[in-house]
């Protein structure tokens, strides 16, 4: 009993505090996070819609995406349904990830209603080399994907950047980051389409 | 009375002028040298990142300051570090909230106030012991000093790396931008040239 008491007198302080300060992050947090999930939405809005200009509203898909990564790992995978404002699916989005060259790359990515093309992608987070593999981000390497077919593509070092297709020239000094982001996008909209087929989300036939 | 009067305003200045040049966090004591580094690649986020750590301060030596009657001394470090974690979590909240674009750019370096040694440093060395004012007055010096110090390192960097100071065009147009300056090597060599510079000035020898 005693024991109970000393431990109470010494720390009466720390348990009220951790109970107050508890207290006055959960009001803050209440108070602060629809706002904080609006300007989530909003910035996945204002990037996607850059990559699918008629795409006005977006609605997460009820059903489970899965995919497996190179290791075997099975990640989970958030898919958005892009709709015009007459409610047509215009196009699809996710966020994917992948190791470059320094740390995780995160894109998000935009494919068209059939899955057949790519509709652009942009780079949300990554800490690649400023000047060199920061230059994923540009536009001369980014504007290769907008309208390639969302299939297999293939990095190469010589070819022509403004040709719209499967060959993805590399950034120069930068072979790493360009092929990570290659590779992320293999795995990605790979994984996806398959997953999408089976549950009969977007048609199989390819007239 | 009166010299007694005039002792006091003594220390009031001296609470809040100290951390300036005298005790700089940065450049004098050496403490709290993550964000020097990480954050300072350009001024806006530097500034972000002053005022953020202003802020828990000035709460975290309010709060000490009132209960230091109450601390147990082998409990006060979790006291301390139980407050600021509390109000960084507000600050990192808001910053979300209110600034989405500042908050992706510092990312964790928000969170990782929390072990920023400074804060903790003036809980320890002043607010638990000195009357609210005092300690009012000393997260203000001491947060001031911090963050001029960032906006310094900052200015120097972002001129050099990209040509801008607050995204505002500086240099001349045919200026090659020093592209190793927003990399961590930059912050090093930038820091150590400015720690340099401030013991020339203040004539410490070395021992």
């Amino acid at each position: 009993m005693s024991k109970i008491k000393h431990f109470i007198r010494q720390s009466w302080l720390l348990i009220v505090c951790s109970f107050l300060f508890g207290l006055l992050i959960a009001v803050t947090n209440a108070g602060l996070s629809p706002r904080i999930e609006q300007n989530k939405i909003n910035k996945r809005n204002r990037l996607i819609g850059a990559m699918l200009p008629e795409a006005k509203n977006f609605a997460a898909l009820d059903t489970q995406i899965e995919i497996t990564l190179d290791g075997g790992r099975k990640e989970k995978v958030e898919v958005f349904k892009a709709q015009s404002e007459s409610g047509q699916c215009v196009g699809w989005s996710f966020n994917t990830s992948g190791s470059g060259f320094a740390g995780q790359i995160e894109l998000v990515v935009a494919v068209d209603a059939n899955f057949e093309k790519i509709a652009g992608f942009d780079v949300l987070s990554s800490s690649e080399t400023p000047g060199f593999g920061d230059q994923i981000r540009r536009d001369y390497y980014r504007n290769q994907f907008k309208g390639a077919p969302a299939e297999e593509l293939k990095l190469v070092t010589i070819g022509e950047p403004m040709k719209i297709d499967s060959q993805i020239v590399g950034i120069t000094g930068a072979t790493v980051s360009s092929t990570a982001v290659v590779d992320i996008l293999n795995t990605f909209l790979g994984g996806i389409k398959a997953q999408m087929k089976e549950k009969g989300l977007i048609s199989d036939a390819k007239q | 009375m009166q010299n007694n009067d005039q002792r006091q305003s003594g220390v009031y200045r001296r609470a809040l002028l100290t951390g300036l040049w005298q005790e700089n966090p940065t450049f004098r004591l050496l403490i709290g040298m993550c964000p020097p580094l990480a954050v300072t690649t350009a001024v806006k986020p530097a500034l972000t990142m002053g005022l953020s750590v202003i802020f828990v301060l000035i709460c975290s030596n309010v709060v000490i300051s009132l209960m230091r009657g109450l601390l147990k001394p082998h409990l006060r470090i979790i006291m301390f570090t139980l407050t600021i974690a509390t109000f960084v979590t507000i600050c990192d909240l808001y910053l979300k909230a209110y600034q989405p674009a500042m908050s992706e750019i510092l990312g964790a370096y928000v969170p990782l106030i929390i072990v920023n040694c400074l804060i903790i440093f003036r809980a320890e060395a002043c607010a638990s012991k000195s009357g609210i004012l005092v300690s009012v007055l000393d997260a203000v010096g001491m947060g001031s000093g911090f963050t001029i110090a960032l906006c310094v390192l900052a200015g120097i960097r972002e001129l050099l790396a990209t040509g801008r100071v607050f995204d505002q065009q500086v240099m001349p147009a045919g200026f090659v931008p020093w592209l190793a300056m927003q990399m961590p090597v930059g912050a090093f060599v930038t820091l150590g040239l400015l720690l340099g510079l401030a013991n020339m000035v203040t004539g410490k020898e070395p021992d």
